[in-house]
């Protein structure tokens, strides 16, 4: 037995699944890219414009701009993490399309690694979407911005790598709800997207800074939006790494794990 | 010459129960192998371990001379596989399913179109190629998926009952492809719970009981073995019974029927109607089927 640990065998067929998964998406690419276009415009009015009238400014930022980069940063969790689980989950379930690919030279793990990718290239094509939104609101600066775009890839895989973690371990689809309502919705309340963690008790902070994955990746975004670099840079970056691999190798041992009997 | 697939103490356990278990068998080049038996036996599992998608327990286990252990992708590079289960890409159309298919198999994209407007063709399914899976009949599904495990131009192919619900139209359409592909020199793995499918299509095939091999064989030889050319059937009544019991004939009560394998039907079938008080007696040739029940029992399984 090995391992859940175990640096799994990823071959570049991989990318088979990842474009198979691409064609798909384009199929109905109208449908597909309009969710996040819309999405930007209603954070930026409802929150940015409606709320930030009675907040102004936060750390001497205008509220506006102050969200912005965290409405990227929930999307770039949203869109891995749900295809990741509830997207994953249909195609290896309901579908059993992953039986029919390991039929094939492909392997579970070249299976599930090119799941990832796709689930990170979800979150890169929402943040493409919304930048320009962004930028015509003249709430991020350019060039640094586009930084963003690497960023999403990163964060994504990472989001990724975290859903197929529940993905391989729940009993059925309603049970994905759990870490979607106890875990992706507190995240996105509490990571210092709206309002700055510092109001917050300090355990809460601690909190958040060592288990919400997307505390770092929205300091990270905000660094790059506004651009100005925060205190804990370093810290950020180094912990979406780590989390991005440990996250991404777990799961697809795990998924190996449940398939593979 | 070694065969395609060579099994030796093939053994796979789940937790404490062993669903095959330490089987051996060869499968040539170019002929039509079957696995037979009840629900639980072991077949799919056998099938699965040689399609490298379960790894074994213990035992040795060579395709193409290959380890499935440790060469899967070159492996599954040359085989195609038809599961019991259909599970077409329903996101995709016939023909995209095949192309879907084909890029896993690293084959060009021209090429893959070729092939693919050739597979439709081969399964009658031309008419339907740019129609989605879920408007497809149980039996266009099933011919689909025969076009998709042969994408890659496989020397072996893994065929978990290809017939199921299948009407017989649809049967024999499959049945006559796979002769058609037998003739090409591809070498048949398949299980089925149709025993007449067995006896028409296999050159050698296995029955299997509890994860191990009850017997193996040539069809006819092994009716003509277990069982004995012909079947004399009577009806059940006491009479009849007590009829045969003095005579010292063994029988074998099924239902409202009694059966007495033979290989003299013409004459037993004349002598019981003149010394048993029977209203009826009917002969047929016997069948793999009556193999099957004989060695597996009639009990109902899981």
């Amino acid at each position: 037995m090995t391992s859940i640990f175990s640096l799994p065998q990823v071959s570049k067929r991989a990318i088979k699944v990842w474009r198979r998964n691409l064609d798909v998406f384009l199929k109905t690419w109208k449908v597909n890219f309009f969710p996040p276009f819309i999405e930007a415009l209603l954070y930026l009015t409802a929150i940015g414009l409606g709320i930030g009238t009675y907040v102004g400014v936060i750390d001497g930022i205008p509220y506006v701009m102050y969200i912005a980069p965290a409405i990227l940063a929930i999307s770039v969790m949203n869109s891995a993490f749900f295809e990741c689980t509830y997207g994953s989950y249909v195609r290896m379930y309901y579908q059993k399309s992953f039986d029919a690919i390991i039929a094939t030279p492909l392997s579970i793990e070249d299976v599930i690694a090119g799941e990832l990718l796709w689930g990170a290239t979800r979150s890169v094509i929402s943040v493409t979407i919304m930048l320009p939104v962004l930028v015509a609101f003249g709430v991020i600066s350019l060039p640094f911005s586009l930084l963003a775009i690497p960023l999403a890839f990163l964060a994504g895989l990472m989001f990724a790598g975290l859903a197929m973690c529940f993905t391989a371990i729940t009993p059925s689809i309603d049970t994905l709800n759990y870490p979607s309502f106890l875990f992706i919705t507190p995240m996105m309340l509490f990571s210092g997207t709206f309002f700055p963690l510092s109001v917050l008790p300090l355990v809460i902070q601690y909190i958040a800074l060592a288990i919400f994955p997307l505390t770092h990746l929205v300091a990270l975004m905000r660094m790059a939006t506004l651009p100005s670099a925060g205190p804990l840079l370093a810290l950020n970056l180094i912990w979406i790494l780590a989390a991005t691999v440990i996250f991404c190798v777990i799961s697809i041992n795990l998924m190996r794990r449940r398939l593979i009997v | 010459m070694p065969g395609i697939i060579e099994a030796d103490d093939l053994t796979k356990t789940y937790s404490d129960t062993a669903a095959v278990s330490h089987v051996r068998f060869s499968v040539k080049k170019g002929e039509i192998f079957g696995f037979l038996g009840p629900n639980g036996a072991g077949k799919t599992t056998t099938m699965r371990m040689i399609a490298c998608v379960s790894p074994r327990t213990s035992g040795t286990l060579a395709v193409f001379g290959m380890d499935p252990d440790t060469n899967p992708a070159e492996i599954k590079q040359r085989i195609g596989v038809v599961p019991q289960e259909s599970n077409l890409d329903p996101d995709f159309t016939c023909a995209g399913n095949l192309r879907t298919y084909a890029r896993y198999f690293d084959i060009p994209a021209a090429e893959a179109e070729k092939r693919t407007e050739n597979l439709l063709a081969f399964v009658a399914l031309t008419e339907k190629r740019d129609v989605s899976i879920d408007k497809l009949s149980g039996g266009m599904k099933r011919r689909l998926i025969l076009a998709r495990a042969l994408i890659n131009n496989p020397d072996l192919l893994i065929l978990d009952e290809p017939t199921i619900g299948l009407d017989p139209q649809a049967r024999h359409l499959i049945w006559e492809r796979l002769r058609l592909l037998q003739a090409q020199g591809n070498t048949i793995v398949l299980t089925t719970h149709y025993l007449d499918e067995a006896a028409r299509l296999c050159d050698r095939l296995v029955i299997m009981d509890n994860g191990t091999f009850l017997v193996e064989g040539k069809p006819a030889d092994l009716v003509r073995d277990q069982v004995g050319s012909e079947i004399v059937e009577m009806d059940n009544t006491p009479d009849v019974v007590a009829c045969l019991t003095e005579m010292g004939i063994p029988y074998e009560t099924i239902g409202d029927q009694v059966q007495v394998a033979t290989g003299a039907s013409r004459e037993l079938a004349k002598t019981l109607l003149d010394r048993c008080k029977t209203s009826r007696v009917s002969t047929r040739p016997a069948t793999l089927e009556d193999v099957f029940l004989k060695l597996t029992g009639r009990n109902l399984r899981e």
